[in-house]
């Protein structure tokens, strides 16, 4: 029987992904604003959705800011609320 | 008083010199009841991202107002009540700038990419 020895299994870490910074935190950091559907576009999906932070990287305090600049600008007709 | 910034869409079939006039009206009306107005902006007309009231495409105007809650609330009951207007929106704001409104630069765009770099 051939023994198994677990230090001979190098330890499995194909890729390690670099940790992503919040992209409206630090200086020269975009003011999230409503009126710049340019920029919250990148955080919405092709189907108009709000992309989720966890994927986007953005922090819970600017999350909120930017779904809240979204909402508005949707309310102004600037981002549209589905795409079909 | 508060600072707020009023953004309107009116009608496309009206000509963008009676949009300058609407938001000449606003600010006389702002004015009047002892508010202040900083920028006013016109943003042309633009497409739509969904029909309101079966119209595709809008005038656009924004007006930074500081003024008393009641004045606001007078301000958006005349809005209401304009045939012009299809939609308006009050918010308040911490800062009014003097710069230009982003959806008014378009190649503004590359020069803010090259600044996070």
């Amino acid at each position: 029987m051939s023994d198994l020895n677990i230090s001979n299994i190098p330890a499995r870490r194909p890729f390690q992904r670099r940790r992503k910074v919040c992209p409206f935190s630090g200086e020269h950091a975009p003011a999230i604003d409503y009126k710049d559907p340019k920029l919250l576009q990148r955080y919405m999906s092709e189907k108009g959705k709000i992309v989720p932070a966890r994927i986007t990287a953005v922090s819970a305090k600017k999350q909120r800011e930017l779904a809240r600049a979204i909402k508005r600008s949707r309310q102004m007709a600037i981002l549209p609320y589905a795409v079909d | 008083m508060a600072l707020y910034e009023h953004v309107f869409i009116a009608r496309p079939d009206i000509s963008p010199a009676q949009v300058e006039s609407l938001t000449e009206e606003l600010r006389t009306l702002v004015e009047e009841k002892g508010g202040k107005v900083g920028k006013t902006e016109y943003w042309g007309l633009r497409n739509l991202a969904y029909r309101v009231q079966k119209h595709r495409k809008g005038h656009y105007g924004l007006i930074d107002i500081d003024a008393p809650a009641d004045l606001v609330s007078e301000l958006e009951r005349r809005q209401r009540l304009s045939d012009d207007v299809i939609r308006h929106m009050t918010i308040k704001v911490d800062a009014h700038t003097e710069e230009q409104s982003a959806i008014l630069s378009k190649k503004d765009d590359r020069r803010r990419r090259e600044q996070r770099r």
